[in-house]
């Protein structure tokens, strides 16, 4: 499989301020997202999950090591527009990145940016809005919007680049649990059916359990790689560094600490429902 | 309080003010605007004000919408009413107390004056009520595009009057929480001395002014995420272009100014 984003020993460190030492947000990162997949970056705060991702569309420029998107150096200048246009970014705050004060508007300005003609951006206006299931909402005034709406509204505005590549970096911690489940369907929807990569940092764990593969980060180190169920797996390593697994998981591994069996790679609610019927059938014979 | 502001508010709707294109209406505000400070006499003032009054039918913007827009400025109204009215030499109204001092010529500026500043702001806020702040800026930056000639930065006043535009609800509402988060520990913004109420705006200013440069610092980082790079190479989703209607407005408000101004010279 094709390479989407490959790191070669990331490291960044941020200016200092005066009087503090320079400590690296990001130190050796050696990641290769393929083409298609999902990949979910967890960490506690701090640990460099933003600053990974700003390096992935250039927003951040590598202090050592490089990174390259399909093949380009994001530190060579030629290529900026265009890596940025096939890495898509959402931010956390919805009312930070929305720039135009009617929706069709603001999904227009990316495409704008670029250059393309009137005719293709009305086509890609409409075509992203339905993507993420808001093209009723054309000529709304996105303050007037809900959370989750407005975040779909601002990816709707990344899909508008025709990206192959989205990163949302924590998209939905601001919102409500009805707003985030909508923006985790727009995310895998697109995913799904239009082969659109993706990047997804979170916090909240429950978000990783469908992913393609979990990476975490801890003070700016790479320290997991795997499938979710490999990383959930070491609850252990994962609480050392901050990080609960998801709750399914927490719940076997504190039923094995008193003396049951239960198999750590029943994730989602209804393998683990299983896994504790299977383990309580055995117990009755 | 914070309700009251009404600029940049914009009232959708499909009527012809509202379906002109911007550059049009503009150069109607501007054509108006002239007429206004050139009109002198009595049926000047009627013409410039029957051409409001059109427009104002035309639109079908509520006239309680407009006057909203005057409670602003009613401080300065009554000023200049007043000064008007005892600065201005000529016949006194009565020969009694305070009325010696007001004389008919300082009544009669007065009440043009007053009708003048009324009918200016009306025009100006006709012309946010109809056209949505992205047509209005489209329109400022294209009709000054000529200007980028003489090196002056027309798209990026442009971009920066929209975003100022874009982020006027989000921060009246940050206002009203700020606000209300001071209230709610014993803050107390409507009692005391005039020095009292101004300090107390400090602890809303300081964490407004910090979370605007936080916003504004975000914001740049998204816009450039999205490829902005400027105003070169920028195309747009809606291309600016003159229809029929919009030459019989210009042409209108040319025939209007052109006919004040004559009037004002004949003394009318
Ligand atoms: N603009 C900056 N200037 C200086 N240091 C920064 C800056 N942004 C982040 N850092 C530091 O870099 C480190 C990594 O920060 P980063 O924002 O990447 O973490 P994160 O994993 O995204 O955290 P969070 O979960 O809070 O978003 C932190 O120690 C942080 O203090
Ligand atoms: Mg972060």
């Amino acid at each position: 499989m094709a390479t989407m984003i490959e790191t070669k020993d990331l490291t960044f460190t941020y200016p200092a301020e005066e009087g503090r030492e320079e400590m690296p947000a990001l130190r050796n990162v050696n990641l290769s997202v393929e083409k298609g997949s999902f990949v979910v970056v967890l960490g506690h705060n701090g640990s460099g999950k933003s600053t990974l991702a700003k390096h992935m569309n250039a927003v951040l420029l590598p202090t050592g090591g490089a990174l390259y998107v399909e093949g380009m150096d994001t530190a060579d200048e030629a290529v900026l527009l265009e890596i940025r246009r096939r890495v898509g970014m959402v931010f956390q705050n919805p009312d930070n990145q929305i720039v135009a004060n009617v929706v069709e508007e603001d999904v227009a300005f990316a495409p704008e940016n670029l250059g393309i003609p009137s005719d293709e951006i009305r086509r890609r206006v409409d075509d992203a809005l339905a993507a993420v299931g808001m093209e009723n909402f054309t000529r709304h005034a996105p303050h007037l919007l809900s959370g989750g709406q407005k975040q779909r509204i601002a990816i709707a505005g990344v899909i508008a680049m025709e990206p192959e590549c989205i990163v949302l970096d924590e998209a939905t911690a601001m919102l409500d649990p009805v707003g985030r489940r909508e923006v985790l369907a727009s995310a895998h929807r697109l995913n799904r059916e239009r082969g659109i990569t993706v990047v997804l940092i979170t916090h909240h764990m429950p978000e990783a359990v469908n992913a393609d593969r979990v990476v975490v980060m801890n003070d700016g180190y790479l320290v997991m790689d795997g499938t979710p169920r490999e990383i959930f797996a070491r609850v252990g390593e994962l609480r050392a560094i901050g990080l609960a697994a998801p709750d399914t998981v927490e719940l076997m591994d504190h039923l094995n600490k008193s003396g049951w069996d239960l198999p750590l790679e029943a994730i989602t609610v209804e393998e683990c429902a299983d896994a504790i019927y299977n383990a309580l059938a055995a117990e009755e014979k | 309080m914070l309700k009251d502001i009404t600029l940049g508010q914009y009232f959708p709707g499909h009527t012809l003010a509202h379906r002109l294109d911007p550059r049009t209406k503009l150069l109607a505000v501007v054509l108006y605007i002239v007429a206004l400070f050139c009109a002198k006499g009595v049926v000047t003032y009627a013409i410039v004000m029957a051409a409001l009054a059109t427009c104002i039918l035309v639109s079908r913007v509520k006239l309680r919408a407009l006057t909203r827009g005057l409670k602003a400025v009613y401080v300065i109204v009554i000023f200049t009413a007043v000064m008007n009215m005892f600065f201005t030499g000529g016949t006194p109204v009565a020969d009694v107390w305070l009325l010696r001092h007001i004389t008919f010529e300082g009544l009669r500026t007065a009440v043009f004056m007053v009708l003048r500043i009324i009918m200016l702001i009306m025009g100006t806020f006709l012309l946010t009520y109809t056209t949505s702040p992205i047509a209005l800026t489209d329109g400022l930056e294209n009709a000054l595009s000529p200007l980028k000639k003489l090196h002056v930065p027309v798209h990026e006043l442009a971009m920066m009057m929209s975003i100022a535009l874009r982020f006027i609800p989000t921060l009246i509402e940050e206002t009203d929480k700020i606000m209300s988060a001071q209230k709610a520990r014993g803050a107390d913004f409507e009692s005391g001395s005039i020095f009292k109420r101004a300090k107390a705006l400090v602890p809303i200013l300081v964490p407004l002014f910090i979370s605007a440069f936080r916003r504004a610092d975000e914001l740049a980082t998204a816009m450039e995420c999205r490829c902005y790079h400027g105003g070169d190479g920028r195309t747009a989703l809606h291309v600016l272009h003159y229809k029929a209607a919009d030459y019989l407005v210009m042409i209108g408000f040319v025939v209007l100014t052109v006919g004040v101004i004559v009037l004002a010279r004949m003394g009318f």
